[in-house]
């Protein structure tokens, strides 16, 4: 027995515990049932709800055991009558004000005030008084509150605090008038509030997209992983019938802790959405009309099979949320078919440097590992929408010391305090890099043409010396350093930074996927587990500029995905023939496919998914896809068969990840890869007026893009034109006015909104949205002007066949 | 009720008063610094500076005087102090604070709000030898809310004097010691005279009590060491330094040494403080208060406070003024020395209801006992006094108080409990008579005899 070990006696069994630990975890440990209500393993200690209250031998009183720490010798009873009648007492002062309406609550079959009151509680109370009636609040479209339910544990009060790091919700009044609430009435904003759900022990949380609709024992569950950022959360999915009904966080300390993302929740209401295709469409003539899976089969091997001479103007672009397998049968096709011009990289326009690729971006590190760092550099990240599972790990750093700092085209909100925030416009991210690189005394002989009067200020000194000093520390870079027109620069000199101060280069990869898509291989330079490619192909930027003539989409919305959509519309509507393997109907497939082949979305597919870790993540699926939509997996299978490509005869998704496994079995994960061509130092623009943006948090992929919970909340609503009040000024507008966006012929109107986050000389105009799919590259030099006709609400894109009306709208 | 401090009132009975805190009663403007010079105001600091006595001798002299805490638990006050770190103060990174509860908000005390009124410099020494004793370079006292007016305003004046006389501040009189005495209102909350809810209050955060351990020595404001001392026990450190520990053990009784200041309110001719030796019979402090008024006999007493269990009059009569006397005797608690005497026509029900409704008003709402037992105990017993009682009330009562009682996370639990405990207790027949008649015993007896 070490030192630190002591022995206590807990209902007669001798337990070892740790000295320091509440006495609770220790009987947790053992299989000994405490019942709690404030007490969570991840929050701070509140000891305020009284029901964990144990007998300690010597001690006057019952003592909470959550926040009681082992004594050695310490003899405890949880079930001797004291103990009992202390448990017994709270349960009955916990349910004198509870309304006791089970029969009408979401939370009941799953609520810890249920299970406990029925271990603790009486059949009936010796309380004849009035009830307590508290009057609900409304806190936006993801959580439904009941407060009359609430017991006042303030898990959710210290969720936010602790875990998300903005206090949103709060307890008011005093005694009997307490009250959760948001202070003043306003919506819960942080991307991760779903968690409260959880943690409610009662039903005064509630999902509110999911009310009403289901009760818990008429569920089946099923675990997953949610594709929607770079950490492959797990997730369990409930599922009502054959419909999910709800999506909630599976433990796996490893990845997501206990925590999900509320994209991840939400998302699963675009399952349903009136755009989800639910038959093969075809087109004849000018319209897309219904048919059936041969016919459209037939049809799409009519367009995909080359004549002779013909085999490279095939141009594939798939979604880098798409399965690891369907990311790997694509690449498989296409080069089957003869083709080099595969990639997933929609968004990104800088593809040079391309040696200097990792096999796979990578955090450098396993996620829990970001909790402890010293230091970091966060560039072009705006990393709590990005990544808003990695930003609560990192925010642990932060809380313990780590001095964090940042280098953005916008002030990105933070749930920790930032040591330095370097906030410039776009095109001087280079400079305040290579200032850094300078200051850091980097080896910068590859990058020609940079000034070489480096402006370095005390702020570069400062980050570099926090970089320097600490024991683990990285330079991070995020999406909107993987967008930049100067990705590679970029990647560059964060490598050489790193390399000077011994830190590690850590890169989130954008997407649910993307790092899978690079190790399937589904890129123009190298084949599956990152070997170059025979015959390199063209980049998605060429493919999307015009680079082909026929053309295979793979989840790909390219009005939403494509770096430029305004670009990739006129190319696919210039193309000789588009088949696409999608879910959803978007605005150019609709005008544009010759052949849509419906496919399974997240919770309804076999699928592997690859995180920033590395970690390989599969999931079967829990229900089936609708009406005749397939998995991508299989339409892959009959499609090349109908194409006659040998090698796709797989009889079961396994084979399939097994195959990508083996072709990875000698990948090393390695930030640090050098090209052998140099660089040339983008100076910043003269430009008076530039625009920067970004992909909005729920408009990363389509289901999320069509989960209405999600587009109803504060993040879901991005349709604007954000500038500073100089450049509001500058241009004569007001706040809500319309404001004309002129990029080189591409046009868009957005209503102007105040945002002091963003740089002088720079309109933050989002990508991936609906109102800005007219437009072309999100990062570069436009001119606005006051003025022009504001667009309505997006429009629905009719899928020919299925009658309206299928959007489940939240209660 | 009247709270002015009695000076040279009745004294009838001849005993020896305002000895330590009120001791400047006599003067005109008593709370001027230059009155506080003529009792030998600031001797005692300036003796310790002189004689460069060091922290331990003070922390040794407290602790021989015998000083138990004056806010209500009686902890002696020089053994508090002894469980600070003993690290010097100007060691970067080292902090600690000495604060004052100036929090008085216990039903029936007012016995800190006139010392502050009359005599703040007594505070204001005793602030600057306590923060030296346990090595704190800054010092807070906590006031409530309701003191913004007139006692702020005397406290910080004698801080300004104290300033102005180079008593506190930096280096003073070229000591090397620094001691900042800062003056802070809180906003009016009962529970922030609870040691930890103060904390929380002082820092600016909502007023709830934290779970100890840790304590306030190894975990206070700002997670610093702390000490908190109830105002009277700090203002009494001067005298204790000035006339030497053995002189203020003398007046009190064996447990206990000095004088302790009482704050006699309700049925008695002439209410006020009173500062007299501990151990002095309750007798003789009634009489002080010159006896029951228009001569109705005595019912009963609330010896310490309106949370302390109350005292049937015939047992009062033989305890004396001291913690012992008062817990063995009476199995009540001398409290914070608030007195509240009630005579004959006091109805009991009526005045438990009353008691209940400030605990159930002041409860912070952390805790589940007492979030929502303390509303319970209230109801019932307004249900009992308006005539809607059955008989299984008065079990309840009981029952509610005692799931209540030694569940919670501070005192206020038991606060709320003890009266419930005490007056079913003593007075049940008066509870039975309601519940039976829908009506009060006392009345009846009182229509009866009318």
């Amino acid at each position: 027995m070490s030192d630190d070990t002591v022995n206590i006696t807990v209902d007669g069994r001798t337990l070892p515990a740790k000295k320091g630990q509440m006495l609770i975890e220790v009987t947790d440990a053992a299989g000994i049932n405490v019942p709690r209500f404030c007490y969570h393993k991840k929050l701070s200690v509140a000891a305020n709800c009284r029901m964990c209250l144990v007998e300690v031998e010597k001690a006057p009183k019952p003592l909470p055991a959550c926040a009681t720490p082992v004594m050695p010798d310490m003899i405890v009873h949880t079930q001797s009558s004291l103990a009992r009648e202390a448990q017994q007492g709270t349960m009955e002062f916990l349910l004198i004000n509870h309304p006791l309406d089970c029969p009408i609550c979401d939370q009941g079959g799953i609520c810890e005030l249920q299970d406990v009151a029925m271990g603790y509680g009486q059949s009936a109370s010796q309380y004849t008084e009035g009830k307590r009636v508290v009057f609900d609040k409304y806190i936006g479209p993801l959580i439904a509150t009941e407060m009359t339910r609430c017991i006042h544990c303030t898990r959710c009060v210290r969720f936010g605090e602790e875990i998300a790091g903005i206090r949103e919700l709060g307890a008011t009044g005093r005694g009997e008038n307490v009250r959760i609430g948001t202070y003043i009435a306003k919506s819960v904003v942080s991307e991760v509030s779903g968690n409260v759900i959880d943690i409610c022990p009662v039903g005064a949380l509630t999902a509110r997209p999911s009310r009403y609709s289901a009760r818990a024992w008429e569920l089946r569950q099923q675990p997953s992983i949610a594709p929607h950022d770079s950490i492959g959360s797990n997730v369990s999915v409930f599922i009502d019938g054959s419909t999910v009904n709800q999506v909630v966080p599976r433990d796996n300390e490893s990845v997501n802790e206990v925590w999900i993302s509320d994209r991840d929740r939400f998302s699963y209401q675009g399952l349903r959405h009136a755009e989800r295709m639910t038959t093969p469409l075809v087109r004849e003539g000018e319209a897309l009309v219904p048919t059936d899976w041969s016919s459209a089969l037939a049809r799409a091997a009519a367009v995909l099979t080359p004549t002779p001479g013909s085999e490279a103007d095939l141009g594939t672009l798939v979604a880098p949320h798409s399965t690891l397998e369907e990311l790997y049968l694509a690449q498989k096709l296409t080069r089957g078919l003869g083709s080099p011009h595969i990639d997933h990289r929609l968004s990104q326009v800088d593809f040079s440097q391309a040696k200097a690729d990792p096999v796979m971006p990578w955090l450098g590190m396993n996620l829990p590992d970001l909790e402890t760092l010293n230091a970091a550099l966060l560039v072009g990240s705006n990393i709590r929408k990005d990544q808003p599972i990695a930003a609560l790990r990192l925010r642990k750093s932060a809380l313990a010391g780590a001095e964090i700092s940042l280098i953005n085209p916008k002030r990105v909100p933070l749930n920790f305090e930032a040591a330095e925030q370097i906030t410039v416009r776009y095109d001087r991210l280079v400079e305040q890099m290579h200032a850094l690189a300078v200051a850091a005394g980097c080896d910068l002989s590859a990058l020609e043409g940079a000034p070489g009067d480096a402006q370095v200020s005390t702020q570069h000194q400062r980050i570099v010396e926090s970089l320097k000093s600490g024991e683990r520390s990285a330079v991070m870079l995020g999406n909107l350093a993987a967008a930049h027109p100067a990705r590679a620069t970029l990647l560059y000199l964060a490598r050489q930074i790193a390399r000077a101060t011994n830190a590690t280069v850590s890169l989130l990869p954008e997407r649910g996927n993307t790092a899978g898509a690079w190790l399937a291989g589904a890129v123009p330079h190298r084949g599956p587990g990152g070997v170059a490619a025979d015959r390199e192909g063209s980049n998605a930027a060429q493919l999307l500029a015009g680079g082909a003539r026929r053309y295979l989409l793979v989840n790909a919305e390219t009005d939403y995905d494509a770096a430029s959509p305004a670009a990739a519309a006129q190319a696919l509507h210039d193309a000789d023939g588009v088949v696409a393997l999608a879910s959803y109907l978007s605005p150019t497939l609709a005008s544009t496919a010759d052949v849509i082949l419906p496919i399974a979305e997240f919770t309804e597919t076999f699928g592997t998914y690859v995180n920033a870790a590395g970690q390989w993540q599969t999931t079967k699926g829990a229900v089936a896809p609708p009406g005749e939509a397939r998995p991508g997996w299989k339409v892959f299978r009959v499609l090349a068969e109908a194409l006659g490509l040998e090698g796709f005869g797989f009889d079961s998704p396994e084979a399939i990840t097994q195959e990508v496994q083996r072709a990875c079995t000698s990948v090393e994960l390695n930030n640090l890869l050098d090209a052998d061509d140099k660089l040339e130092y983008p100076g910043s623009l003269a430009a008076p007026m530039v625009r920067s943006g970004e992909t909005p948090i729920y408009r990363t992929d389509p289901l999320v893009r069509r989960s209405q919970p999600l587009q109803k909340s504060t993040d879901g609503k991005q349709a604007f034109m954000s500038m500073n009040a100089s450049v509001l000024a500058s241009i004569g507008a007001s706040e809500g006015d319309a404001v004309t966006i002129d990029q080189g012929g591409a046009r868009a109107v957005l209503p102007a909104k105040l945002d002091e986050a963003i740089p002088d000389g720079t309109v933050w105009v989002p990508m991936g949205l609906y109102e800005t799919r007219t437009l072309g590259t999100v990062f570069g030099e436009v001119t606005v002007s006051q003025g022009g006709e504001l667009p309505g609400e997006p429009a629905i894109t009719a899928v020919p066949g299925i009658a309206g009306g299928q959007v489940k709208e939240a209660v | 009720m009247s709270t002015s401090t009695n000076s040279a009132g009745p004294n009838a009975s001849g005993l020896r008063q305002n000895q330590v805190c009120y001791t400047t009663l006599e003067y005109e403007e008593p709370w001027s610094y230059e009155t506080y010079l003529k009792i030998g105001g600031y001797k005692a600091w300036q003796k310790i500076l002189d004689e460069k006595l060091s922290p331990e001798d003070v922390v040794q002299i407290v602790k021989d005087s015998g000083l138990r805490g004056r806010g209500g638990a009686g902890f002696p006050t020089g053994l508090k102090w002894s469980f600070m770190p003993k690290t010097d103060p100007k060691t970067p990174g080292a902090q600690s604070y000495f604060v004052v509860n100036s929090d008085e908000s216990e039903p029936g005390t007012c016995k800190d709000r006139d010392l502050l009124r009359f005599n703040p410099h007594a505070l204001v020494e005793g602030m600057l030898i306590g923060s030296y004793a346990i090595r704190a370079s800054v010092s807070y006292n906590y006031m409530r809310g309701e003191f913004m007016d007139e006692v702020y305003a005397r406290f910080s004046q004698a801080v300004k004097d104290a300033y102005a006389n180079g008593w506190a501040g930096k280096d003073i009189r070229g000591s090397g010691h620094d001691i900042e005495v800062i003056p802070t209102l809180g906003a009016g909350a009962y529970i922030c005279g609870e040691e930890t809810a103060l904390l929380e209050s002082l820092e600016g955060k909502k007023g709830q009590p934290r779970f100890k351990p840790p304590f306030p020595a190894g975990y206070g404001l700002y997670g610093k060491p702390t000490t908190i001392n109830n105002t009277e026990s700090v203002s009494s450190v001067p005298a204790i330094i000035r006339n030497g520990p053995e002189w203020f053990k003398s007046m009190g009784v064996e447990t206990a040494g000095g004088q302790k200041c009482f704050s006699v309110s309700g049925h008695v001719a002439s209410p006020a403080n009173f500062e007299i030796d501990l151990g002095t019979p309750f007798s003789s402090l009634l009489e002080l208060a010159g006896g029951m008024k228009d001569g109705i006999p005595l019912k009963a007493v609330i010896p310490g406070g309106s949370s302390v269990p109350v005292v049937p009059g015939d047992i009062m009569m033989q305890v004396n003024m001291d913690y012992d006397s008062i817990s063995k005797v009476a199995g009540s608690m001398l409290g914070s020395g608030a007195v509240i005497v009630m005579n004959e026509t006091t109805d009991m029900v009526q005045a438990l209801r009353r008691i209940s409704r400030f605990y159930y008003s002041e409860s912070c709402g952390q805790c589940t006992p007492c979030r929502e037992g303390t509303g319970w105990l209230y109801r019932m017993l307004s249900r009992i006094v308006e005539g809607k009682g059955v008989p299984e009330d008065i079990a309840k009562l009981e029952d509610v108080a005692g799931k209540i009682a030694g569940r919670t996370i501070c005192a206020l639990g038991d606060a709320a409990a003890m009266p419930v405990q005490s007056f079913v207790k003593h007075y049940r027949h008066e509870f039975e008579y309601y519940i039976e008649h829908k009506r009060s015993l006392v009345a009846d007896k009182l229509g009866q005899a009318a």
